[in-house]
């Protein structure tokens, strides 16, 4: 390095206003760090916010971090500021609100847990649930602590158990609800004389039946550049397929098999043989961004999960204009599951200073009144035994989906590696995606060559 | 000779002799909290298995000698193959980015060196893409390079009809083209603004004498023009490849979640390695052998383009 400077102080004179220029921006970025860092001054470490010890309430704020849920940020701002405000009434304890974007949080929470500079409460995506716990930056929600929050029987099992891996005690408890739907557009089947799919055949059959490209109008919509997307539904269709992508014994991947890849290919197919999805669709990054072509009858179907309603009416759709059913599985699939056990969790940082606290905290968001509450709003499926379905008035959509989240949702593999399973395999896919969009061909060998790969980088 | 030394030795300090010290200390101590720690810090992690059950704790992580270097070097395993694709795509990259940006900036560079009329306002206005917020800008070309509604398409497509299907320009691989357009837009102003102040300070008479010689325009910017202005092209593009090489901003707002194979630059990929999987140390080691690499191309380069008087300097 001292060599390596010594040759830019040897270029000569004319460099020097280079150089100025240079030590300038350098001075001035060194400066705003020095402002930056004194201005946020790391200002969230619970181990230093807020008085009162762990058992005394008095003067003590907790800082949440809750993850977007509604159509905005303020949105979230304003749906949850009553029920913290109430929370503080009852309880005495403040709770400090960040409402953080989802392509942040995960950064966000990685962050926390790296520097320990972190929220007491966090809500996180419920995928995220095992990985984290592995990280040991949360509180275990062992007896006691289930106890506090109101005990683990009052939580649906099916939701509390993706909290941490089997046989642990949970680093996460259920907040909302998801699960995925095949929302389809009434006016669009009742036109074609069509009624809603109950296996993969007839939903392939009825978008090909719905498919005029001369006037942009296809089948289904899905969003084919997502890799979150594209790895729940591989996980969806190897489940039908009656094969699982880790073996929970062991962690291990076990993602280069046939009943994977042909569940894989069955998706594809949707763009590259059936041709029922736009091609563009391989640009569409999240889920949302393929809510507003069916919501604009661009589309006659689209796969999604149970909070898209307030997107189709922003886009213009009026409600009652669409119906749901299960994401059917092929004729004679070993599995008829349609969705993963989908929805946010809420944890507690291990290292905050205000456990009792937080715990009440937890208590009182996964209470039934404050459920009932937010479910609407956030569109979110009851995650309590005795909760009811508020997220819309349409008793068949809410009957469909409380169904598919009991009976047909399983969860995403328990093990600490499903996140990269989501990132080596879901990336894989986006560029399967972009091949067929593109004109090429994606061939069964592909895809066991990329399952293949996408294993060799989980460890 | 003894008593010289005592007498060097009892030699008062001179008034103020701390000053120095005290004017450098900032940024010494700025330098060492922004470049020397971080570094240090990476590469410890790089000799560590630092993963997701140790990143609460990085003391507790298992010492991992060389085995992440192994991991990442290896290119008969997926991992190593993801790294040689993504090193020789920045590579492509920042070739190629350097190579248009430095033109760019030098035709723009050599037209406005004469005073004109309205000289001020073409200045400034070459200078937008470079004062632009790096988010704005490159999410604008985001929505024009979208395949149904961008405005790329639509003037390729529909006002032109040079091209009969919609090409997709985020995803496969023209998206690796995409990138480049959109950082040589962003990069070729800093080139503009340090070759116009390089030629600022190339004397007018220079060129006069040559013009009076019989030199065309052709020959005065090969003969007088370039030569003066090696030491700033020196530096300029020694700076430009670094930034390009280590680029992040640009595919990362560009392509989002949606990242194409033919976009994911090294920057990009370490970042996945580390953040993404958890894979602390695997992604600081990769991190450390870029550096090196970095480190040795930027020696190598000083020490071919430096005047030879100065090479043993």
């Amino acid at each position: 390095m001292a060599v390596l400077l010594n040759r830019f102080m040897a270029i000569g004179d004319e460099t020097k206003e280079v150089h100025m220029r240079i030590n300038r921006a350098v001075a001035a970025t060194g400066l705003a760090l020095c402002v930056a860092m004194s201005v946020s001054g790391c200002a969230s470490d619970p181990k230093d916010s807020s008085g009162g010890s762990s058992g005394d309430s008095s003067n003590v704020t907790l800082t949440y971090w809750a993850s977007q849920q509604g159509t905005s940020i303020d949105n979230d701002k304003e749906v949850l500021g009553p029920v913290l405000e109430a929370f503080t009434k009852k309880a005495g304890i403040t709770v400090n609100l960040e409402v953080i974007g989802w392509t942040d949080l995960q950064t966000r929470i990685q962050t926390a847990v790296a520097s320990g500079q972190g929220p007491d409460v966090v809500n996180i995506g419920n995928t995220w649930g095992v990985s984290l716990q592995a990280t040991g930056a949360f509180l275990p929600f062992g007896d006691a602590e289930m106890e506090a929050i109101g005990g683990a029987d009052k939580f649906v099992d099916a939701a509390l158990k993706v909290g941490g891996a089997p046989g642990t005690d949970p680093g996460s408890v259920p907040l909302y609800g998801l699960a995925y739907g095949l929302y389809y557009n009434k006016q669009m089947f009742a036109d074609a004389g069509l009624t809603p799919p109950t296996t993969w055949e007839d939903m392939v059959a009825d978008a090909k039946a719905l498919t005029d490209t001369s006037k942009g109008v296809y089948g289904m919509t899905i969003a084919a550049g997502s890799y979150r997307e594209n790895a729940h539904l591989t996980f969806i269709t190897s489940q039908q397929n009656g094969v699982e992508l880790f073996d929970t014994a062991s962690g291990k991947p076990t993602l280069a098999q046939d009943g994977v890849a042909d569940g894989i290919m069955r998706y594809l197919d949707l763009m590259q043989t059936a041709k029922v999805v736009n091609p563009s669709d391989s640009q569409l990054d999240s889920a949302s961004k393929a809510m507003p072509q069916f919501a604009k009858g661009q589309a006659a179907m689209t796969i999604q999960q149970s909070n898209a309603d307030a997107t189709f009416v922003a886009n213009g759709m009026a409600a009652g204009s669409w119906g749901v059913v299960p994401l059917p599985a092929p004729e004679g699939a070993k599995s008829d599951v349609g969705s993963h056990v989908a929805g946010i969790n809420l944890a507690v940082f291990a290292n905050t200073k205000h456990k009792d606290q937080a715990l009440q905290f937890v208590n009182w968001m996964t209470s039934s009144d404050i459920q009932a509450q937010l479910d609407k709003p956030f569109a979110s499926l009851p995650v309590l035994v005795d909760g009811e379905a508020t997220f819309t008035t349409d008793k068949e959509e809410s009957a469909t989906f409380l169904d598919i989240y009991r009976t047909k949702a399983a969860p995403l593999p328990l093990v600490p590696g499903e996140d990269q399973f989501e990132q080596a395999v879901g990336k894989a896919m986006n560029q399967m995606f972009a091949s067929v969009a593109t004109g090429s061909t994606v061939t069964k060998d592909d895809v066991m060559e990329a399952l293949t790969t996408a294993e060799g980088t989980i460890h | 000779m003894s008593a010289q030394r005592i007498t060097a030795q009892r030699r008062p300090r001179p008034r103020g002799w701390w000053v120095p010290y005290v004017i450098i200390a900032p940024a010494a101590i700025m330098e060492l909290v922004i470049h020397v720690i971080p570094m240090v810090t990476g590469f410890v992690i790089s000799l560590l298995n630092l993963t997701r059950y140790h990143i609460r704790d990085w003391s507790s992580a298992p010492f991992a000698g060389l085995a992440n270097f192994i991991t990442a070097l290896n290119i008969s395993t997926p991992i190593g193959q993801g790294v040689l694709h993504s090193f020789g795509l920045s590579l492509a990259y920042t070739v190629c980015v350097v190579t248009l940006a430095w033109t760019f900036g030098m035709v723009a560079a050599t037209v406005l060196q004469r005073p004109f009329r309205g000289r001020a306002l073409w200045r400034t206005l070459f200078l937008v893409p470079y004062a632009l917020p790096m988010y704005a800008g490159v999410i604008t070309w985001n929505f024009m390079l979208q395949r149904d509604s961008g405005l790329v398409n639509h003037v390729l497509v529909d006002q032109l009809g040079l091209m009969g299907d919609r090409p997709f320009w985020l995803i496969g691989d023209n998206a690796f083209l995409s990138l480049v357009i959109v950082a040589v837009w962003r990069n070729w102003p800093f080139a503009f603004l340090m070759l116009m102040a390089g030629l600022q300070s190339i004397p007018a008479d220079v060129y006069e004498a040559a013009a009076i010689d019989g030199a065309s325009s052709w020959q005065q910017w090969r003969r007088i023009t370039l030569p003066m202005l090696a030491p700033v092209n020196r530096v300029l593009l020694l700076v430009m490849s670094l930034w390009v090489f280590n680029d992040f901003n640009t595919p990362f707002v560009l392509f989002g979640d949606g990242q194409p194979a033919s976009g994911d630059l090294i920057s990009f990929h370490i970042y996945n390695a580390s953040f993404l999987t958890w894979d602390f140390g695997l992604g600081s080691a990769m991190s450390v052998t870029l550096l090196l690499v970095l480190l040795a191309a930027s020696l190598i380069y000083m020490r071919a383009t430096s005047p030879k008087e100065n090479r043993h300097a």
